[in-house]
């Protein structure tokens, strides 16, 4: 069943075309990641599936309801989880809060306890659940940035480049809490680190000058010659 | 002790405390408390929005002059006993309070500082304009037979100190269940980032509307007691000192902490009561002192014992 899909999405601001006439589809289950150049217009096109930014033309439906003009804080409330690409925890609130401020919003009272404690646990930081978040390592921010994701138990959960910063030990500790996470939610990866794309995704989706350039399986794109053309700015 | 055990003993602590001074204070610092105590009150209602949600408003006077009026007119003009003026009181600043933020609230930062000043600058001309009925600048009396409330005599120094006692509680206490609700601490995450907050699902709008009318609500509620409790109203309530006053006791108290506005308003109150004894330039003994505590004590005093000493202070 298809869960997310966009018909011709489009944004320009002002002379700039950012993204141009995507049509994207993702099925329930999945892990997609969506890779490209800086630049192409990933953040731009997250941005207008959860509601950041209001596209030009074109439209977004969610499990069948066409969300196009819904509100970004009704959209969370349906059921997706949007991690900012630029770390954007509450750095004056512990990181208790930070994760209860997500939970609150989408479980009953009495799980709210609960959901925190496991969720900072799965991402290693139950240690840390007193401290400010702000004072916590950069690695240590994404990580609480996906915890206050998942701890919605979203639908769908859009993660904007979570392993930039990461060491490689906590790459490998995200690689494990995907495949967790898969079970029970869809994922939308906008992802840089190729090591990260190629062993947790299903299917792949490159987007290049705001257009859809390709989509396949992770050895499909690798072998495609117009994403390596791309990439390495031959062609 | 837990932290809640200790919240909850030293604000109790605190209203303890105010209520047995008035035994042992001599006249006039008994009545210099009364007036404190209502003012800490409009600048708690001031803090909800500042100190909680972030949002620097310059247009409190408004609100508070919509309490004193609301109160005032309809005992003058309507012939309203004081129980059903105040609560006119409390209805004018719900009023006022919604209306404006429906419309400040489509701004942000220095627009949403002017939006409110100018609002709160258009009320004051309006009370200046309608003044057949408001007095205007001179303002009008309460006379004493008009502020009998359920039969107790507001113009006496005890029933008023007590009155006074009784805002204030009423005020602290509700300030110190908001912040520690959840609705509170999404308050203080909007403060801190609104977008983020926006994404976990929540509708800030809302938020900030009902942070606006509470806010509203509370200092409107200080004005209607304030004319009550002192007999009288008058435009320079409504002035855009009266919007300064609220911001400055919040800043010295500490923004976002529910003892604060009571601390800075004492201190200031205070400052300027014994600094006026010694000498004539007494806004200069002011303006130094707050100079100094914005150098070191940038959080205002009770932030600065939360950040140093008592963690857990709300």
């Amino acid at each position: 069943m298809t869960l997310l899909s966009t018909r011709g999405l489009s944004k320009h601001f002002d002379g700039l075309q950012a993204v141009s006439k995507v049509d994207f589809d993702l099925p329930e289950g999945e892990v997609r990641a969506l890779i490209g150049p800086n630049g192409a217009g990933k953040t731009t096109l997250v941005g207008m599936i959860c509601g950041r930014l209001a596209p030009s033309s074109g439209t977004v439906s969610f499990k069948g309801q066409d969300i196009t003009h819904l509100p970004a804080h009704k959209r969370v409330c349906l059921g997706i989880a949007y991690t900012f690409q630029i770390t954007s925890v509450f750095p004056r609130l512990t990181t208790r809060e930070n994760v209860a401020l997500a939970a609150r919003r989408h479980l009953p009272k009495a799980e709210v306890d609960n959901a925190v404690e496991t969720a900072l646990e799965r991402v290693g930081l139950q240690d840390r659940m007193g401290e400010d978040a702000g004072n916590l390592s950069y690695g240590h921010q994404r990580l609480l940035e996906t915890a206050m994701g998942f701890v919605q138990k979203p639908d769908i959960l859009i993660l904007d480049e979570p392993t930039q910063g990461l060491a490689d030990s906590e790459i490998d500790g995200f690689k494990t809490l995907i495949k967790e996470l898969r079970q029970t939610t869809t994922i939308l990866l906008i992802e840089h680190n190729m090591s990260v794309v190629m062993e947790l995704a299903d299917r792949v989706t490159v987007l290049n000058f705001g257009e859809c350039l390709a989509e396949g399986t992770p050895q499909d794109i690798r072998e495609n010659p117009k994403v390596q053309a791309a990439y390495l700015g031959t062609g | 002790m837990k932290d809640g055990q200790r919240i909850i003993g030293l604000h109790l602590g605190l209203l303890l405390l105010l209520f047995a001074l008035q035994f042992v204070l001599p006249a006039y610092h008994h009545g210099n408390l009364a007036r404190i105590m209502v003012l800490a009150s409009y600048a708690i209602g001031y803090n909800i929005l500042f100190g909680y949600t972030g949002l620097l408003s310059l247009g409190h006077a408004l609100f508070f002059a919509a309490g004193m009026y609301g109160l005032s007119l309809t005992i003058e003009h309507a012939g309203f006993t004081a129980a059903p003026a105040l609560l006119a009181g409390v209805v004018t600043g719900i009023a006022v309070s919604a209306g404006l933020a429906f419309l400040a609230l489509r701004t942000t930062g220095v627009a949403f500082m002017i939006v409110t000043l100018m609002f709160a600058q258009a009320g004051y001309l309006t009370i200046l304009y309608f003044s057949d009925y408001t007095g205007g600048d001179e303002g009008f009396v309460i006379q004493a037979a008009q502020r009998m409330l359920w039969g107790v005599d507001l113009s006496d120094p005890t029933n008023r100190y007590v009155a006074a006692l009784i805002l204030f509680a009423i005020c602290l206490l509700a300030s110190l269940a908001l912040v520690r609700a959840p609705f509170g601490r999404t308050l203080v995450a909007i403060r801190e980032n609104e977008d983020r907050v926006t994404m976990l699902g929540y509708n800030t709008f809302a938020h900030k509307l009902a942070a606006m009318v509470i806010s509203g609500t509370i200092s409107a509620a200080a004005g209607a007691t304030y004319g009550l409790l002192f007999g009288y109203a008058g435009a320079s309530f409504a002035s855009v000192q009266y919007s300064i006053f609220p911001l400055l006791w919040v800043l010295l108290g500490g923004a976002g902490t529910v003892l604060g506005p009571f601390i800075g308003t004492l201190f200031m109150f205070y400052l300027i009561d014994l600094s006026s004894g010694l000498t004539t330039a007494y806004m200069l003994v002011a303006g130094v002192t707050l100079v100094l505590l914005t150098l070191y004590a940038p959080q205002g005093l009770i932030g600065e014992l939360r950040h140093r000493v008592w963690r857990w202070l709300p």
